[in-house]
């Protein structure tokens, strides 16, 4: 249990705030920030722990986006129903991708390149296919009721997020200490090594693979229901793909608490720089890369890796006075 | 006589125009410590690749425990009971050195604990008790062929293939491992090991293959394969045993 003490009383701080702040403008900043630590969360698994890095995950967040969209307004499906599907979408589409890639022995960059090709050629049939609306894009209707997973309030909205980041943190906590965690950072550190012990590398990718499209495909279908409109550039444009690699990196990769950490420092110093610069297009980017560039030169394991450090750092300065006192004794 | 618990059947590979290893027959009986030797680009290693499933070979059939083992990858291998170690170490560096042995150990021990404890348990007897916490990227070329030794150990294997976990070491370093060796065939489990040390060759191994060129060219005890005139040609060159024989006639 002690394993997850951590998560509670994160989740539980988070909980809170809606109860304090009120501003509408903050929530809704919390709320894109929980949702694109979301999407990171699934980055994390496959690329943090797996060291697979997809420059593609905006594959997953769109499937997402569009099932759970298309269900709805063309089919008729209960919006919980199509958000639990548009999930399932995403799973399945990474035992595709995963398949296809992994069987073939893709690895490195040529890995990253295949799946941000994958993302890009969705991109462009959504932005013709008539089924998602091409060029015009999807609309839900606005039915503000529980039952059609749409909310009056923000703090409601910030609290279905929450819980999906909170179910995300557990689901990579739970990994961490299991088998499969182990052969999976296993594969990430040296493949080769791996197989020789007995991991099944192709198996054990391919897994994570598709825990890492269902978390990601999660936070596209959050994204559609909270802003109830979707077109190809949104779900399956590159700025999703981009974020949801840089916040685990930035935060830590392959450790629980990195995209969430990553997700609300990348996100308030974009806010911040937009603040303060005027609405200048693109600003946020230069603020991600400045923040990447300074992570990698000064703590490559990400922030949560740095504060690692300096703590271990601080244990091991402590002491010394202490045995400074006990020699002059 | 009893039945060899890996038998390699006429195997040859290719790479191309190259042909690394040629027709090569050799076995391991059951409990026993079998030494494969040659000089530097014999095939040793190419051999060993395809024992334990990284290669493939062109032709020729891989038995285990009686069985037609040949082309089945590398993870089912080890879980028949099969493991190797690496020429090259390949520790998982950014791993702890407990974490490192825990891979090889959830083979066979589905939960975290068990793992724990069995991976605790092989780092003792390994003499690495004391480095568990440590990363493994911070360990001595002793600590990480003792690491690469641990983590197939955990596998719990019942061929152990040990690709010159002995380089590199230094004298007093190989007395230490040398026991270990030692002891883990006494426990049963059957090895077969390259190496280069003749000293620990001729001390723990009781049959020998050499192979040179990607062929058998001799096999025996110890004693047998170093008295072997072609043997000797192998390592010193064509010519080297007349030359010798005159030298020692002046």
């Amino acid at each position: 249990m002690k394993a997850f003490a951590p998560i509670a009383v994160v989740i539980a701080l988070l909980a809170v705030v809606p109860l304090i702040v009120h501003s509408n403008v903050t929530l809704n900043f919390l709320v894109v920030a929980l949702m694109i630590a979301l999407a990171g969360q699934g980055w994390n698994v496959l690329g943090g722990y797996g060291g697979q890095y997809s420059f593609g995950h905006a594959a997953f967040f769109g499937t997402g986006t569009y099932v759970t969209a298309i269900l709805q307004v063309r089919y008729g499906v209960n919006a919980w129903v199509a958000f639990g599907l548009g999930i399932a979408a995403g799973a399945a589409l990474g035992a595709l991708i995963g398949g296809l890639t992994f069987r073939s022995g893709l690895r490195g960059s040529y890995f990253a390149l295949v799946t941000l090709a994958f993302a890009e050629v969705l991109r462009i049939l959504a932005s013709v296919a008539p089924i998602t609306g091409a060029g015009v894009g999807t609309l839900i209707k606005l039915d503000l009721h529980a039952q059609a997973l749409q909310f009056q309030s923000r703090a409601a909205f910030y609290w279905v997020i929450l819980a999906l980041v909170a179910l995300a943190l557990v689901i990579t906590r739970l990994i961490e200490r299991s088998r499969f965690g182990a052969w999976l950072t296993a594969v990430r550190e040296n493949e080769d090594a791996a197989r020789a012990l007995g991991v099944d590398a192709t198996t054990v990718k391919l897994a994570a693979m598709v825990v890492s499209g269902a978390i990601t495909a999660a936070a596209g279908c959050f994204y559609v229901q909270y802003f109830l409109f979707v077109d190809s550039g949104i779900a399956y444009g590159t700025w999703i793909s981009i974020e949801a690699l840089l916040t685990p990196i930035i935060g830590g990769a392959g450790t629980v608490f990195g995209p969430l950490l990553g997700a609300l420092v990348v996100k308030s110093l974009g806010e911040a720089a937009q603040m303060v610069a005027g609405d200048a297009p693109g600003l946020d980017l230069v603020v991600y890369g400045a923040v990447l560039i300074l992570v990698i030169g000064f703590t490559p394991r990400g922030l949560i890796g740095g504060l690692d450090e300096l703590r271990k750092r601080l244990r091991r300065a402590e002491p010394r006075p202490v045995a400074q006192e006990a020699s002059h004794g | 006589m009893a039945e060899p618990l890996l038998s390699v059947e006429r195997v040859s590979r290719r790479f191309g125009g190259l042909l690394a290893v040629n027709d090569v027959s050799l076995s391991a009986m059951e409990g026993r410590i079998t030494a494969l030797i040659g000089p530097n680009g014999a095939g040793k290693t190419t051999l060993f690749a395809i024992i334990s499933g990284f290669l493939k070979p062109s032709a020729g059939a891989v038995r285990y425990r009686g069985e037609d083992v040949t082309g089945e990858p590398p993870h089912r291998l080890a879980r028949r009971g099969i493991a190797r170690t690496f020429q090259v170490v390949q520790p998982f560096a950014g791993l702890s050195v407990r974490e490192n042995i825990m891979v090889g150990a959830h083979l066979h021990h589905r939960a975290r604990d068990a793992a724990l404890h069995a991976a605790e348990q092989v780092g003792r007897e390994l003499g690495l008790a004391d480095m568990l916490d440590r990363p493994a990227s911070t360990l001595t070329v002793a600590g990480r062929k003792r690491l690469e030794l641990a983590k197939a150990l955990a596998t719990e294997p019942k061929l152990l293939l040990l690709d010159e976990v002995l380089a590199g070491l230094n004298p007093s370093e190989i007395h230490d491992v040398a026991p270990v060796i030692r002891g883990l065939s006494a426990r049963g489990i059957t090895i077969m090991m390259i190496e280069h040390v003749m000293q620990a060759v001729m001390s723990l191994v009781e049959h020998v293959f050499v192979l040179a060129e990607g062929s058998i060219i001799a096999d025996g005890t110890p004693a047998q394969v170093a008295a072997d005139p072609a043997v000797v040609e192998a390592y010193l060159g064509h010519g080297a045993v007349a030359k010798l024989g005159a030298a020692h006639g002046d």
